[in-house]
């Protein structure tokens, strides 16, 4: 432990001497990070700069290996920057899913060359990743998805559409499964393939939300043509990969959890005061009140849940069936947050844009219009509760 | 703070489950109810876990005790509620044992010995009707005469008062009804003249009793703590055994939702077993995740008592409250679950549903620990 303390006091230090001054307090709000890309148009020389100098540390990707562009730290250490980080309130240099999806899987499941080719990419935030799952036709039931690839030489050619793929406009890669056997069992004829955007034949188009956003797009893949080198594990047997990643976006999905819980609770009693003119004392709502407490309460479970996983994985435990729940408790516990602001807000939450309305109030409305996605996207709820019903307890479908 | 059980704990809740089902199956609970048994319990089996050691775990060892600390102590008092143990620990261990380590005078060094060894069994009597878990709301008096005080007053729910060897009561030397201050604990003989201790049945079965002072002379000596200063004593106190009554409650919610899903997998309807039923599926998915969050809570309590004394109000809070809505939310659908049988005395799990009421209501349901929380972050 006293090497840890030591680490955070070299980490801190270093820190403040290498954070741009007009990075510190921009952890939270509207700047989400620096996403990087081939077609990144971040022109702000100070987040450029932070860039750089954590990618050369290493600390983008603070437990990789340092020979893929890593910091080699151990999950402490890593533990210990997230927290000096938090305390300066300085953001992560680059973030995305190549960091927290394709990056980890590569780690398990890539060849040398593979992870040679895209780890130190990603760990400097020169490419962007998307990830393509889910279809038309293959939302909850992903293996009975279609987009075919047929092998051509070395090749492999690919058609057919993905859909949901967030960010795909702006990614320049794309990890795909696709059906490679069309007669084996749906799961058995599945491969996990890394592709180029760039690649001839390979489209996407952004679909506008409800909040007015468009992170999520189509993408297209008409005779596109992909070396075989890009097969990620073996060929049909791609589900595996899949599967794997899908636990590292749940665990992601959890890290975020501890995280977007901080300080909702105090958020939350201020907007409340704002709005009710109860600038102290009793909430004068009683029912807004307890909701508020419901709502802090779980966070605080799921906050101590979390931090049940990471101490077991810590003492190398396999982390129990707790962390079962984090993808369906975490999710539903954010909406239950811009559910109780907007309800906070009252008539001031229902602005779409224009004169009448703050900036923090139509963030907010967008953001609860955001929400609501967050039990659909990554495996929906009902998805979820299958897998703990199957999993967990041992509940089965007949004939399976 | 470590919210992982290390080896010693893993062993001592593993030992301490083993024991329940072992010595104490449910069947135990249900033949003392059904003969009426004069105690409700066994001495001897009270005995032989004060030989395990269990009585002792978090008792300082100046008091005779081992000294390891609360969070061990929660580890087997959810072993106890696992199989509906019917044990003094509520009342001994939790409410009892707890006022004497904080008083730390010559009370404890009197009777904590003896708790340790298992031969002394206590009940603090503070809860009163209308009091709505709030010790401060105190009507019983004690009046100052020559040398001493004269307790009068009526309290409720005092559990195991019937088989007590020592009373501690909760009387009010001034102020007026719900003052925080001028509340005194003292410590009483339940022979003494005046005192009148009516045994109650609750839908659990667990010891509980009303006890009556009229004019009960006690001496200045007698005093637990300080005098007009009891409330604080108290508060911690009660605090302490709502954590124990958490981890108790967790044990018993647990095991009522193992015994749910058993059943989902045995029972057949339309050919298959009804766990194949999606329907049932997702609400036992729902309550596997309402109880882990739950338990979270409720190991944080019971570490805060050792770790973090200041936090202790707000974990209990936070425990207390959920481990209460996923106790009444758990055992509801684990009776429904079963169906029919599950309605019938001869199923076990209407025995869980009503132990769960009954420590869902007992010192604050979840209702109360929201508005306790909210209040001491000051909204």
């Amino acid at each position: 432990m006293a090497d840890l303390e030591t680490f955070r006091t070299e980490a801190r230090l270093w820190l403040r001497a290498n954070a741009p001054q007009s990075l510190y307090g921009t952890r939270e709000g509207r700047f989400d990070g620096f996403w990087g890309g081939r077609r990144s148009t971040e022109t702000d020389p100070d987040i450029l700069r932070w860039r750089d100098v954590m990618a050369d540390k290493g600390w983008t990707a603070p437990t990789w290996p340092v020979e893929y562009g890593g910091g080699g730290l151990s999950r402490d250490e890593a533990k210990v920057l997230d927290e000096v980080m938090t305390e300066l309130e300085l953001p992560p240099a680059v973030v995305g899913f190549g960091l927290v999806m394709i990056g980890p899987t590569l780690l398990d499941y890539g060849t040398d060359a593979q992870k040679a080719e895209h780890l130190p990419k990603i760990a400097r935030g020169e490419t962007r990743w998307c990830q393509g799952y889910s279809e038309p036709g293959a939302g909850s039931d992903l293996a009975s998805l279609q987009t075919r690839a047929v092998a051509d030489g070395d090749d492999f050619i690919i058609n057919g559409q993905k859909v949901w793929t967030s960010h795909a406009d702006k990614s320049d890669w794309i990890f795909a499964l696709v059906r490679t056997d069309p007669d084996a069992p749906k799961r058995k004829g599945i491969t996990f393939i890394l592709v180029d955007m760039d690649t001839p034949g390979v489209s996407t188009r952004p679909i506008e939300l409800i909040s007015g956003s468009s992170i999520f797009c189509e993408t297209f893949f008409e005779d596109a043509r992909v070396p075989a080198r890009h097969v990620v594990g073996e060929v049909n047997n791609g589900w595996t990969v899949a599967k794997a990643l899908l636990g590292y976006e749940r665990t992601m999905i959890g890290a975020a959890i501890s995280g977007q819980m901080l300080g909702v609770e105090d958020e939350l009693i201020e907007q409340a005061r704002h709005y009710l003119g109860c600038p102290e004392g009793r909430l004068p709502d009683p029912m807004l009140r307890d909701d508020i407490v419901r709502a802090a309460m779980n966070d605080q479970c799921l906050n101590l849940t979390v931090e049940r996983i990471r101490q077991s994985l810590r003492e190398g435990q396999a982390p129990g069936s707790e962390s079962s729940i984090l993808k369906v408790a975490g999710t539903e516990a954010k909406q239950a947050r811009w559910e109780l602001a907007i309800r906070i807000a009252g008539q001031q939450a229902l602005g779409w844009e224009g004169p009448g309305y703050t900036d923090d109030e139509l963030q907010r409305t967008r953001n609860w219009l955001r929400s609501r996605a967050s039990t659909i996207e990554g495996g929906s709820s009902e998805i979820q509760l299958n897998v703990i019903a199957s999993r967990v307890l041992g509940l089965k479908f007949p004939g399976t | 703070m470590q919210l992982i059980l290390n080896e010693e704990q893993a062993a001592l809740a593993k030992t301490a489950t083993d024991f329940a089902r072992k010595r104490s199956p449910v069947a135990r609970m249900r033949a003392l109810r059904d003969s009426r048994d004069e105690i409700g319990f066994s001495k001897e089996l009270w005995k032989e876990m004060a030989e395990l050691g269990w009585t002792a775990v978090h008792i300082p060892e100046e008091h005779g005790g081992i000294g390891l600390g609360f969070f061990e102590l929660s580890l087997i008092l959810e072993a106890a509620g696992r199989t509906l143990m019917p044990e003094p620990f509520t009342s001994t261990l939790l409410l009892g044992a707890n006022l004497l380590i904080a008083s730390d005078d010559a009370h404890s060094a009197r009777w904590l010995p003896e708790v340790c060894t298992g031969d002394a069994l206590l009940a603090l009597a503070w809860d009163e009707r209308g009091a709505r878990n709030r010790a401060n709301r105190c009507a019983t008096r004690a009046v100052a005469v020559d040398g001493g005080f004269r307790i009068s007053g009526c309290k409720e729910s005092v559990l195991d008062a019937h088989t007590a060897d020592r009373i501690f009561v909760s009387a009010r030397t001034g102020g007026q009804d719900s003052d925080p201050d001028g509340i005194t604990v003292f410590s009483v003989d339940p022979a003494a003249a005046g005192l009148t201790i009516e045994r109650q049945t609750r839908i659990d079965h667990r010891n509980c009793a009303r006890v009556l002072f009229e004019d009960v002379r006690v001496s200045t000596d007698d005093v637990v703590g300080t005098l007009d200063s009891g409330l604080s004593l108290l508060e911690g106190t009660l605090d302490r055994a709502t954590a124990g009554t958490a981890a108790e409650l967790f044990g018993t919610t647990d095991e009522a939702f193992e015994i749910a899903v058993a059943y989902l997998k045995e029972r057949k309807q339309f050919g298959v077993p009804i766990g194949s039923f999606q329907a049932l599926q997702h609400r036992a998915s729902r309550l596997f995740i309402e109880l882990k969050l739950a338990e979270s809570a409720v190991i944080a309590a019971a570490k805060a008592v050792d770790d973090a004394p200041d936090n202790v109000p707000a974990q209990v809070s936070l425990a207390k409250a959920r481990i209460s809505d996923a106790a009444i939310h758990v055992c509801n659908e684990a009776v429904q679950f079963h169906g029919g049988v599950g309605i019938t005395d001869e199923y076990d799990i209407g025995l869980y549903l009503k132990r769960a009421r009954v420590a869902e209501l007992s010192f604050g349901d979840a209702a109360h620990h929201r508005d306790r929380w909210a209040t001491l972050k000051g909204y």
